[in-house]
């Protein structure tokens, strides 16, 4: 498989610097540079500390990647990278380091979307997305529903959460039962011990009439607080493994429904889950029952790969390589709030212009 | 000696190739909000005038600010991925100290003080000898808090009317080369490639839980 596409993948949207390499569908080195210690103090990520800590993070996660694949940077066919969404300043900062390695080495620059690249990742795990192919994408930042036909230019959005990520209801919850920063995976932990059923928490969104894949989890979030708070007014103890149970029974029940219910009605048989709220427990074994129910595919990324990381970068450029796409060109910006439907930002014209300006660029 | 020079730590994106004796070739561009799509285009042209291959070149020389963070880090990432990359040393430049020996060369004599606009009513500034030495900072801080001298420089001087403020207003690529050239040719070691922030990050850190039930 020596022909399928060597590209270097940089991630910086968020507070996890990462740097991937993949040949084709395969997984070469995957390495990662997290600030999320330096952020849980402040309850979230702090978008000033997370690209002061990209600057630093940047040149040492490149080095540890390639040498970790056992590849020269000169052998890659390519070099991708995040240009959005995501924090404007984080993005930079990668968007710039890859720019300059693309240039520096005559490499083709492929800025590429963070949605569909969490999308893509599943093909390191699982081999070639089928196409149609459904996504559940659910993390601190994101929560949606998405139908894509080919992952280098065709992502629809069918739905997204109206005001609150999922991951962002799993981070208040954790803070209101004091159970610190990220939510997710403490959140999981205590559920483990608690029952899913002992309190019935509200499902956003969920009446006939409701917007069919939406998701609203700011009522859910503010019905557990309500919950937790009523019980220490009245000095009763707070059951914090039942109040996490019910509460991550509620988001997953949500979740998880609305996905299935997309593939029914679009005819897709395949459903990938991804984003870190991907690595919870419950959700993927509430979606491996309802999707073995209705006969749907599921495909879930190993939690590693779930979460923020540049091999997911690196999956979609080898795939844009692999299809020809156009390349960016060296003006790329930073797009914080870059469209999902945007898989990538070819250069500015295509052709004779595109090849010209890249040729003007040596 | 083929020095590649560039800057992001003031409202101008400029680059510059010198090649030890002069400055063959600079570009020089006030677009505070783009850094980040123009250097490296900018770096590519700059080269290209001068007629420099980038395999060719033997240094990188980069502002390491102070200068507002988002643009100051396009910068100095840049210069750490192409010194990555092509196997460059990368020497860091005092934004201040480019800013200074520009406004020399251009003919200012006498001691001197360099202030750049650092935002939120402050700005960033260098005081320095009339050799050229840096007598104090670079520091941040506000304009009606400082004592900058008879005479003063740059962006932040021109905007809070310092005493007897002139142009430069922002650094060019070109006078931060032929520094680190200068300083280089002396023996002296030049900075890391280390972003000069002079302030803690922005983060408030929440003041506890907030209740939803009505107190
Ligand atoms: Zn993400």
């Amino acid at each position: 498989m020596a022909d399928e596409p060597l590209v270097l993948g940089i991630e910086t949207s968020c507070d996890e610097t990462g740097v991937g390499i993949v040949r084709g569908t395969t997984l070469l080195a995957d390495a990662v540079a997290s600030s999320v210690n330096d952020h849980a103090r402040f309850g979230g990520v702090v978008p000033e500390i997370a690209s002061r800590a990209h600057l630093e993070a940047m040149v040492p996660t490149i080095r540890r990647a390639l040498d970790t694949a056992g590849v020269r940077a000169s052998d890659l066919d390519g070099i991708a990278v995040t240009a959005g969404p995501g924090l404007a300043g984080a993005l930079l900062v990668g968007v710039s380091a890859a720019k300059a390695y693309a240039w520096a080495l005559d490499k083709p620059l492929y800025g590429v979307n963070h949605l569909a690249s969490h999308i893509c990742v599943d093909q390191l795990e699982h081999g070639r997305l089928p196409e149609p192919t459904m996504a559940l994408l659910v993390s601190g930042g994101h929560s949606s529903l998405l139908l894509s036909s080919d992952i280098t230019s065709d992502v629809r959005p069918l739905g997204a959460t109206i005001d609150d990520a999922a991951g962002e209801a799993f981070d208040k919850v954790a803070r209101v039962l004091g159970l610190g920063f990220p939510g997710g995976p403490v959140v999981d932990r205590m559920a483990r011990e608690g029952d899913g059923k002992a309190i019935a928490f509200p499902r956003g969104l969920n009446n006939a009439g409701d917007p069919a894949y939406d998701f609203s989890f700011s009522g859910l979030k503010t019905a557990v607080a309500r919950w937790v708070e009523a019980r220490r007014r009245a000095g009763e103890p707070v059951p914090v493994a039942d109040v996490a149970a019910s509460f991550q029974e509620a988001v997953t029940d949500v979740l998880t429904r609305k996905a299935v219910r997309a593939c029914k009605d679009n005819g897709v048989d395949h459903l990938m889950i991804g984003g870190g709220v991907a690595a919870n427990s419950r959700l993927r074994e509430m979606a491996q029952q309802r999707c073995d129910k209705a006969g749907i595919v599921l495909r879930v990324p190993r939690p590693g790969l779930c979460t923020d990381n540049g091999a997911m970068v690196a999956a979609l450029g080898a795939e844009m390589v692999w299809r020809d796409r156009a390349p960016s060109s060296f003006d790329l910006s930073a797009d914080s709030s870059l469209p999902v439907t945007e898989t990538h930002v070819p250069g500015a014209e295509h052709g004779s212009v595109h090849a010209h300006a890249h040729e003007a660029l040596k | 000696m083929l020095l590649l020079a560039f800057d992001t730590a003031t409202p101008a994106v400029t680059a510059a190739v010198h090649d030890g004796e002069r400055v063959l070739a600079e570009s020089y561009e006030v677009d505070a909000r783009r850094h980040g799509e123009l250097l490296l285009p900018t770096v590519a042209a700059v080269l290209r005038t001068a007629g420099v291959d980038k395999r060719d070149l033997t240094d990188i020389a980069v502002g390491v600010g102070p200068g507002p963070y988002t643009g100051l880090r396009v910068g100095l990432v840049t210069a750490a991925a192409l010194g990555d990359a092509l196997g460059l040393p990368v020497h860091g430049v005092c934004t201040l100290d480019a800013i200074a020996h520009q406004a020399r060369t251009e003919g200012l004599d006498g001691p001197f003080a360099v202030a750049t606009d650092a935002r939120r009513k402050e700005v960033y500034w260098a005081s320095y000898a009339a050799d050229g030495a840096r007598l104090s900072g670079p520091a941040v801080d506000r304009p009606a808090e400082i004592e900058p001298g008879e005479r003063t420089v740059g962006a932040g001087a021109l905007l809070y009317a310092l005493p007897a403020a002139s142009g430069p207003e922002h650094v060019s690529a070109g006078a931060l080369a032929d520094f680190a050239v200068r300083e280089l040719a002396a023996g002296r070691a030049l900075l890391p490639n280390a972003p000069l922030y002079l302030r803690r990050p922005d983060a408030q850190v929440p003041a506890g839980y907030k209740a939803v039930l009505p107190a």
